[in-house]
């Protein structure tokens, strides 16, 4: 420690330098972290779903409905404690850009199946129930278009035609921050009243009694409805999420391979200015060993610099990375609830940060350690 | 007076190690630059390719995307029998009334499923898609259980090859041919014919009617007689402009990522360039100010420290080039939301994003070379030479 004052007078030597390469250390390592947290971000997005939970759907594809009919039977079946249904509803909210999720549901059912999930007082949620053209919203969404509760909001219909106005009746809270809050849910039976023959299922959702027979349930209702005109897919609700998440492609390797083509690049520039630094004091070699100063005691000075600029740069910018993305709700237009920056992304962080200190100290320390004092003093600029 | 550029390339050979290292990071941000182009690029020509403006899609009103759309028999059968539809080698109208609807079929590795888009079409349909050609097999038999399997998906499933029988809908289907649609989303796609198609899949009702016009400005008359028309109740579309705009999230997101990750990286590169070139000035003080008293005037002397600079990042430009376009032609695929269904797609680099990355690779160098390079410039000779 005593040796501080000596590296701290190195890098304030030229701070420029030593500001623009911890700038774009920090630099690198905040895109690492934003690139590493989309993968984090979707891998809890594929996790997030309850395994005591089911969801049932068409073997055709998501886009089939499946009968009303199969609700009673599916009640039915050994091992099931509650069933509940949603459909997609598609609606655009002004422009097609304002993208976000709106189902229409079998509304008591479906508040009770996500009873833990979303918190909604229990006064909005008595309205809601109450009233046919009521609506819930996430947080986050209400925040999002500022919307209040009690307004009422029109949404464009893609799939049942025209125009839909809902009242906003509830704002629910996502427990786990990865379930989305961005979300919009209604009565079916307004859809219903319009269009009698269209709305049905789009899918189903069994709460189990208990989570260790979710084959044997799922095994009992796929051969149930086998050779119906509307057989099924049974599934953990996790593994339909996951599902969801793998149709984005290979997010994770586009991603890591950006984030290691990003470390490398600047593992580039802070060597760079490493060797820079070690070049113009070849002199100062020279004249410290002379006074002394042993060959590890050099090599461990240029050591402690690098590291202390990859350090600095690491936690500047995976602080940056965590302070900015939580606390501002990011969810890159609702793709990526519960966007944050993990503790293991920042410990990664901090590793790829050693890692750079290594090597870009490790060549200029070695040259500094390795050189006779003779040759250093000789060095002419 | 101009400074001779040999003086500035015999400079950065007296540094190899570090000019070499400010060049690899300017091509490593030209490289991702030019990738994520690539990417974004690729996806937007698989959609744009995929209409064409000759061509008009009828949807139900108010649909944003074939999936939710629907059109029964009746208004096909009205629809089709417009005069300003051209008329096919057989002499009926080019009209195809299309069954659309995603499958979830076997992936070929891996396991698990994948949704692909099946579009039932009629006899005309290859007439109305003229892009669309058999590069594998024949065409699917009318009447029979057979389809073709694009061929930007067909690798992607299992039982594809010509002759195998792809299951779905509850029902084997013998795969007759491939098909190639110069790179559109339709290679994404497996097609067989509507009328097999449409009682086993949604019921006694079609999801467009791809008609081809007997010239692209008909459209508007095309238009607003379907729109008008009250038993109807249908939009006309340009096939061109609907595939085009579909999307429409996915692709702002591709590019805000493009324009995000890589402007990040590029300051970092900038930061490593100005780095370089305040040491290179630095390191040759004495040299400047040689040059400023045999007379070079401060300007000659900034004008020589960018050229240097923006020569560096230059090299830095070409090399990203080169490593980066061997990425050209790779597929990868997403999903396409407007229908859930896999979408097949190559990286593209075109020549515009290669001179994208070579500009962009000397704003870098410019940005990075002008501090340093008036720093050279406004030194005081007396001092600098002592």
């Amino acid at each position: 420690m005593r040796f501080f004052p000596l590296i701290w007078a190195n890098l304030t030597r030229h701070k420029r330098r030593t500001i623009l390469t911890t700038a774009s250390v920090a630099l690198a390592l905040f895109l690492f972290a934003s690139l590493r947290s989309v993968v984090t971000t979707l891998d809890a997005g594929a996790r997030v779903g309850s395994e005591s939970r089911m969801i049932v759907q068409s073997a055709k594809a998501i886009v089939f409905f499946l009968p009303m009919s199969y609700k009673e039977r599916l009640a039915a079946v050994p091992g099931v404690a509650a069933v509940t249904w949603a459909d997609w509803f598609g609606g655009v909210y002004q422009d097609p850009k304002n993208f976000f999720a709106s189902f229409a549901a079998d509304a008591e059912s479906y508040l009770e199946m996500y009873r833990s999930d979303l918190e909604l007082p229990a006064d909005q949620r008595a309205t809601f129930l109450r009233e046919r053209t009521a609506c819930i919203v996430g947080q986050h969404l209400l925040d999002k278009f500022g919307w209040r509760l009690g307004q009422d909001i029109t949404l464009r219909g893609t799939i049942f035609e025209g125009d839909w106005t809902f009242t906003i009746r509830g704002v629910y809270r996502a427990v786990d921050p990865a379930f989305s809050e961005d979300a919009l849910v209604f009565h079916y039976s307004l859809i219903y009243e319009r269009y009698p023959q269209w709305v049905n299922p789009g899918w189903y959702v069994l709460q189990l009694r208990d989570p260790s027979h979710a084959s044997q349930v799922a095994a009992a209702v796929d051969s149930m409805f086998k050779n119906s005109a509307d057989p099924t897919k049974t599934g953990t609700e996790r593994a339909f999420n996951a599902g969801f998440v793998t149709m984005w492609g290979n997010v994770s390797f586009l991603m890591n391979s950006i984030g290691m083509a990003v470390v490398f690049a600047i593992l580039l520039v802070a060597a760079n200015s490493m060797m820079l630094s070690a070049r113009e004091r070849t002199n100062e070699v020279g004249i410290l060993k002379t006074v002394g100063f042993t060959d590890r005691l050099l090599f461990g000075l240029v050591m402690a610099e690098a590291s202390i600029i990859a350090l600095g740069g690491a936690v500047l910018g995976l602080g940056a990375a965590k302070a900015l993305y939580r606390p501002s709700g990011f969810s890159a237009m609702g793709f990526l609830p519960g966007f944050d920056v993990t503790l293991g992304t920042l410990a990664l962080g901090c590793g790829i940060a050693v890692l750079l200190a290594l090597a870009s100290g490790l060549v200029p320390a070695l040259s500094a350690a390795r050189l006779s004092a003779v040759q250093a003093l000789r060095h002419v600029e | 007076m101009k400074i001779p550029l040999i003086y500035n390339l015999r400079s950065l050979l007296r540094r190899p190690v570090s000019s070499t290292m400010t060049a690899v990071g300017v091509a490593l941000v030209v490289a991702v630059f030019i990738a994520m182009l690539a990417l974004a690029n690729g996806f937007r020509m698989a959609l744009v390719r995929t209409g064409s403006p000759d061509n008009v899609l009828v949807l139900r009103k108010g649909a944003d995307s074939e999936l939710s759309s629907g059109v029964s028999r009746t208004n096909a059968a009205i629809i089709a029998a417009l005069p300003q539809i051209a008329t096919g080698s057989d002499g009926r109208p080019l009209a195809s009334p299309e069954v659309f609807v995603p499958m979830s079929l076997d992936a070929a590795s891996g396991g698990g499923d994948r949704l692909v888009v099946t579009r039932g079409v009629s006899a005309q349909a290859f007439e109305v898609r003229q892009n669309v050609r058999i590069v594998e097999g024949q065409r699917f038999a009318q009447g029979r259980d057979e389809v073709i399997i694009g061929s930007a998906i067909a690798p992607r499933l299992a039982h594809s090859a010509v002759g195998d029988t792809i299951h779905f809908a509850g029902r084997g289907w013998l795969v007759a041919g491939h098909f190639s649609s110069g790179g559109s989303a339709f290679e994404s796609e497996i097609w067989g014919e509507n009328e097999q198609l449409m009682p086993i899949l949604r019921g006694e009702f079609f999801q467009v009617v791809a008609l081809r016009l007997r010239s692209a400005a008909l459209f508007d008359e095309v238009k607003r007689v379907l729109e008008d028309d009250r038993r109807l109740q249908v939009d006309a579309r340009r096939e061109s402009e609907f595939y085009s705009s579909q999307n429409g999230v996915l692709r702002l997101i591709l590019n805000f990522l493009a324009v995000f990750i890589t402007g990040i990286m590029a300051i970092g590169a900038v930061f490593g360039a100005v780095n370089t070139m305040y040491a290179a000035v630095a390191s040759r003080t004495g040299e400047i100010a040689v040059l400023l008293t045999l007379g070079f005037k401060p300007r000659s002397v900034l004008a020589s420290f960018l050229t240097e600079a923006t020569f560096l990042a230059l090299v830095g430009g070409f090399l990203g080039c080169l490593v980066a376009l061997p990425i050209n032609g790779i597929v990868t695929s997403t999903t396409n939301w407007s229908s859930f269904s896999t979408i097949a797609f190559s990286f593209l680099v075109t020549p515009r994003i290669l001179l994208e990355g070579i500009i962009f690779s000397v704003v870098m160098g410019v940005l990075g070379g002008y501090f340093p390079a008036r720093r050279a410039a406004r030194m005081p000779v007396v001092q600098a030479i002592r």
